[in-house]
């Protein structure tokens, strides 16, 4: 068991710092080819006539999902190595619906919009200063709420401590929800197809 | 030859379009990619990817350069205090996902200078809506300790129940909403 490489110190934090060029050039590459480069297409989402974000953020999550599954299971990876966000339920469930309400007022996540900036979008250019300058007034104005996110921490919380069935059995879950949410999505791109901007 | 036979036909993934740009990748295909990245992360790593902290470490160096002993004392802006963004190994994660980009974008010519809006929206709203969003969404991402990269992403694919949470939180906050903002996109 030598997984993860970092943890068992056989990279350097310098040799991280390269590290994180190369994984963010991936991720970079990636959203771009699927169109995330574009709030109109990532909003998209949202009027149910095109949903390539639910099937590139499911397809990603599965994927990654089965492989620290199988990484683990293998005896190759230390699990508990892995950092996990700790949970705080009403911290994660009003921050979501903050960052819902921003990814369709301003058209992008904290991700996509430098993917926009890089390829030449001013509006994900200005929403990157929008975030920073959220960051800002967040820290001036609501230290409270930090304090709050933090006091009320559950700790470290997965879905198969929580719903006492085995890790296997609960990525299968997933993966079967994954797939029916996928024959969802071509559903919903086939019944709103009238929707899309220049189809009618 | 009239106008329905000169559409052009469904072009298949990879093909140029009459502007010069090539076609996105098929979102399955995209959606592999990347949890191979992400999956790459926790091998290597031990930790996923992200997209928020690497603001947070430029906004808190600037802070500290204005009030270092707040900053440091600042709840929301301590942790990203503790790094300057060049020693940051987010800050490294954002600036590879930026030429990443690029260069998918040029090699699909697709990069150009563009205000992304639907047709009744000036280019002047446009960007007040993108400044507002983003600042709604730095406060989601702050309380919720990460977006929709290090939160939805990461924690999704580790079965953590916050994330899990935190996703379908993003989706009802942006389908809620979508509705009253429609002119923006359409």
């Amino acid at each position: 068991m030598t997984l993860p490489l970092y943890a068992y110190e056989l990279i350097s934090d310098s040799q991280g710092l390269l590290v994180a060029l190369g994984l963010g050039f991936g991720f970079g590459w990636f959203l771009e080819r699927a169109g995330f480069g574009s709030s109109c297409r990532l909003c998209a989402q949202f009027y149910l006539y095109d949903m390539t974000v639910l099937k590139v953020m499911f397809t990603a999550i599965v994927t990654a999902m089965v492989g620290l599954w199988g990484f683990s299971a293998a005896g190759l990876l230390d699990l508990s190595m892995v950092y996990l966000t700790p949970t705080s339920i009403g911290a994660q469930l009003v921050g979501g619906l903050l960052l819902g309400a921003g990814f369709i007022i301003g058209g992008y996540c904290p991700g996509t919009s430098v993917t926009a900036a890089a390829t030449g979008s001013g509006d994900g250019a200005v929403f990157i200063g929008g975030f920073m300058a959220g960051l800002m007034i967040y820290a001036i104005a609501f230290p409270g709420l930090e304090t709050w996110a933090n006091s009320t921490s559950l700790g470290e919380l997965t879905l198969p401590e929580v719903f006492g069935v085995p890790y296997g059995a609960l990525v299968l879950g997933v993966v079967v929800m994954a797939g029916l949410m996928f024959a969802g999505a071509e559903w919903s791109e086939r019944r709103f197809a009238h929707m899309r901007p220049g189809a009618r | 030859m009239s106008a329905a036979s000169s559409a052009p036909p469904l072009a298949r993934a990879g093909a140029r379009s009459p502007a010069g740009e090539r076609r996105h990748m098929n979102p399955y295909l995209a959606g592999f990619g990347l949890g191979l990245v992400l999956l790459a992360a926790f091998l290597i790593m031990g930790r996923g990817l992200g997209a928020t902290a690497a603001s947070g470490s430029v906004v808190a160096w600037l802070s500290g350069l204005a009030a270092p002993e707040w900053t440091a004392a600042n709840p929301a802006l301590k942790g990203y205090y503790a790094e300057p963004p060049w020693v940051n190994w987010t800050f490294y994660l954002i600036v590879g996902v930026f030429v990443g980009s690029l260069v998918s974008a040029r090699l699909a010519g697709r990069v150009r200078l563009r205000i992304e809006r639907g047709p009744q929206l000036s280019a002047g709203a446009r960007l007040a809506l993108a400044f507002a969003g983003g600042a709604v969404a730095a406060a989601g991402a702050k309380l919720a300790k990460g977006c929709t990269s290090g939160q939805a992403l990461t924690g999704g694919a580790q079965l953590n129940v916050g994330s899990w949470i935190f996703m379908f939180s993003v989706f009802a906050g942006a389908y809620a909403l979508a509705y009253f903002v429609r002119k923006e996109w359409r």
